[in-house]
């Protein structure tokens, strides 16, 4: 179709370019880690300028880098975080679908997670770890993968009854190469696009809960912890503090929720044979 | 009688990219002719993938924008305009789809005969239309999965006919349903032929259309190559030999099929789509279009039409 | 050989029940045709004769045995809509090498070449019916079930593909069960015809 094809390829180049901007951030603020620890009181408080685009705190710290460091770190646990979430759902969406009593039991408990607050739970969770980045990873790692496990339960539920599937059996086509050619090639998809749509969730709550002091420690650069100390200053007029660190989260947690979209667009099966 | 629809040279074709951004038109429909009269119920009889299904969305106007129509339809006798069709579809010209997957699963069978008319005259109506295919009032409380596949089929075509239509067309209207039932379903269809309206039935079953249909025009690879009386195919009368290849085919008659399969529309041929598989093919048949021409109170497109040569 | 439902019935669930004590025999060269309004149960009774699903009573037997769980399974069906019978991922060059399909099958069933390279999506529903019946008939298949395998068909695919198989069956002695709501169809395929 037309407009497909043309869709397709701009949703390819812009998942590529999305990749390599985030890719960029994670990457530069590693570099900048030291950077965002220096304080140099002979240059606080400044608001943004070009030397200095995101402006200095009150300790003189540049928080541009501490932006960027802040940054880094959440896309790097949003990672960690999605990848737990992915392996926790495919092994009990997959269980849940191979056996009815385990699916009961599984179930339940998908129900019992989710009908929890997130944050809530998030916060529990990081509490009872210990806090610190331990603490924030385990809370938003385990409990992201409920709505993913479902959509994998029930994805295999419907192969599982599928006419190719069955008539693959009794063709005497072994359960491996079933699993690997024809199941595997429909989750993968799922999953793919599961996964990336679980970055800006992660992103956001490990975020929102060093906000609210349950997470990172006060002396990392998160941003957490940066918009967390802003608010204190925010008052006096420095607005640079909050808004572009601020601003940079919703940007990347954006980016993220785009990259799903296009991720969905490529692999969506109608569109497959384009 | 002025026809209630008149077709004249329709042609569609859609924009397809292929590779890259290099864009190429595939031709779904070339240059059909069609007329039908009021009181009269005509089928379209084609194989799957032939694009008659694509007639029913050109006349409704609900092809999709990568799509191009050239010729003429006029319905009762003025030009179908994309704002005409929209005025009209639904009231004058109703569709009756293929399955019931087209009703609401959310919504009572009333409510949905009545498409959100609430006026008392309205419920009348919808009573009528149920009362009239054998359905109770009881009808009117149940969602769509209580019915059973020949009361969803006549609850589709009474949500259809509620309005008083001019013309009715049916895409496939019995799928699955055995012979009894299909009959009862068609039954309806000649009815509403008889009160006056035009049935454009669309199938891909030859004995279905000719179980009802006064005319039967017959689709190959995109090109109408025969419009019949349904006298013609009993009385051995039929002009092109796609058409009689169909009629030997049947399980009733000889069940011999021709070699070969249909081509793809859009396939690269100059002359006669079905040359390859025609028994009684020439070489100027592959040569140049082959005009569709009346013969014998019908239409045909072959150069050697059976019975004699067209004038 | 035979295939055999003996006292077989069938429910989803308690108290509905779609199949009542069904007995049916099958013997290997014979086309039994099985007549009914839709909505009777053609189709449960073919996947159950296939081992697709189990029944709630009584029991198939292939020569007195049941049906083998693993393996190629002598009792193979073909689905009314070969676009669900078919991977749509896969291309269909590779679902026929799957089970090593032999090339004289397609040949006979007017496969072209071209199409092997496509996707399920990119046929017409009677050009994959030719590839399910290709795989159907497996060396080792003895029964083939056909649940209303042509009703989507135009008369010539239907006639093609019921001329093959008449000729294919004959040669390998296969048995034949033929669901379909077409008399007509039944009456010139079956040597009987049995209601449900």
């Amino acid at each position: 179709m037309t407009p497909r094809l043309n869709q397709r390829q701009r949703a390819l180049a812009l998942l590529i370019g999305a990749a390599i901007l985030l890719m960029l951030i994670a990457i530069a603020g590693l570099c900048l880690n030291q950077a965002a620890l220096i304080t140099d009181f002979s240059r606080k408080n400044l608001p943004p300028s070009l030397e200095m685009p995101f402006g200095t705190d009150w300790m003189g710290r540049d928080m541009l880098a501490r932006t960027l460091t802040g940054l880094s770190l959440s896309i790097r646990i949003g990672l960690l975080t999605a990848g737990i979430s992915a392996v926790v759902a495919t092994i009990l969406g997959g269980a849940a679908a191979m056996d009815r009593r385990l699916d009961a039991a599984l179930s339940w408990c998908i129900d019992l997670v989710m009908g929890i607050p997130h944050i809530l739970l998030v916060i529990l969770i990081s509490i009872a770890c210990g806090r610190g980045a331990a603490g924030v990873t385990a809370g938003v790692a385990l409990s992201h993968w409920t709505s993913l496990a479902r959509l994998i339960r029930g994805e295999i539920l419907q192969l599982r009854q599928a006419p190719y599937i069955l008539a693959a059996q009794k063709l005497g086509i072994s359960k491996a190469r079933i699993i690997q050619v024809h199941m595997l090639s429909h989750l993968l998809p799922q999953l793919l696009t599961g996964l990336v749509l679980l970055f800006p969730h992660a992103i956001l709550h490990e975020a929102s809960v060093t906000f609210l002091g349950f997470g990172l420690s006060p002396e990392q650069p998160a941003i957490g912890v940066i918009l967390s100390e802003s608010m204190r200053y925010l008052t006096t007029g420095k607005w640079w503090l909050a808004l572009f660190p601020g601003g940079a989260l919703v940007a990347v947690v954006a980016l993220f929720a785009q990259m799903g979209q296009y991720l969905r667009a490529l692999l969506d099966p109608a569109s497959v044979h384009g | 009688m002025e026809p209630i629809l008149e077709i004249n040279g329709l042609s569609l074709s859609f924009t397809q990219y292929e590779r890259g951004t290099r864009r190429r038109s595939l031709p779904v429909i070339r240059d059909l002719s069609l007329s039908i009269a009021p009181g009269e119920v005509a089928a379209v009889v084609g194989a799957s993938g032939s694009g008659k299904s694509l007639l029913a969305h050109s006349i409704l106007g609900l092809l999709p924008y990568n799509s191009h129509l050239e010729g003429e339809i006029r319905f009762l006798g003025q030009p179908l305009t994309p704002q005409r069709t929209k005025k009209l579809r639904g009231r004058e010209i109703v569709l009756v789809p293929q399955g019931v997957t087209y009703l609401d699963p959310l919504m009572k069978v009333g409510p949905q005969i009545r498409g959100g008319d609430r006026t008392e005259q309205a419920r009348q109506r919808s009573r009528r239309a149920l009362e009239r295919y054998g359905l109770g009032t009881e009808t009117e409380n149940l969602y769509p999965f209580e019915l059973s596949g020949g009361m969803a089929r006549r609850v589709l075509i009474a949500s259809a006919v509620t309005t008083d239509p001019k013309l009715v067309i049916a895409d496939e209207p019995t799928p699955g349903l055995d012979a009894r039932a299909a009959g009862r379903v068609l039954g309806h269809f000649r009815e509403i032929a008889e009160g006056g309206a035009g049935v454009l039935l669309i199938t891909h079953d030859l004995e279905l259309a000719l179980t009802i249909a006064s005319r039967v025009t017959v689709f190959y690879a995109g090109e109408t190559v025969e419009e019949a009386r349904a006298a013609d195919f009993t009385q051995d009368r039929l002009r092109h030999p796609y058409t009689r290849a169909l009629w030997h085919a049947m399980p009733q008659n000889s069940f011999t099929p021709i070699p070969g399969t249909q081509p793809y529309p859009g396939a690269v041929t100059e002359g006669c789509l079905f040359a390859p598989r025609c028994p009684s093919s020439q070489p100027e048949c592959q040569r140049a279009p082959v005009p569709y021409r009346p013969l014998r109170g019908g239409r045909v497109r072959c150069l050697h039409p059976e019975g004699g040569e067209v004038p | 050989m035979s295939l055999e439902a003996r006292q077989v019935s069938f429910s989803y669930r308690r108290g509905k029940p779609i199949l009542q004590t069904i007995n049916l025999t099958l013997e290997a060269g014979e086309w039994v045709g099985l007549a009914a309004p839709s909505g009777r149960g053609k189709t449960t009774l073919c996947r159950l004769l296939a081992g697709y699903e189990r029944p709630t009573g009584g029991e198939i037997l292939l020569d007195g045995r049941p049906l083998p769980d693993r393996g190629v399974c002598p009792v193979q069906m073909i689905w009314q809509h070969p676009e669900t019978a078919l991977d749509p991922r896969l291309r269909l060059r590779d679902t026929m090498r799957e089970t090593g399909v032999e090339d004289r099958l397609l040949h006979a069933l007017n496969i072209e070449p071209a199409w092997l390279d496509r996707y399920p999506l990119e046929l017409s529903g009677g050009e994959l019916q030719r590839f399910c019946i290709a795989r159907a008939l497996h060396p080792q298949t003895r029964f083939l079930l056909c649940d209303e395998i042509t009703a989507m068909l135009d008369l010539i695919t239907q006639a093609q593909i019921w001329r093959f198989l008449q000729e294919e069956a004959g040669r390998r002695g296969l048995g034949l069960l033929v669901a379909s709501h077409n008399g007509a169809l039944l009456e010139r395929l079956c040597t009987r015809i049995v209601p449900l």
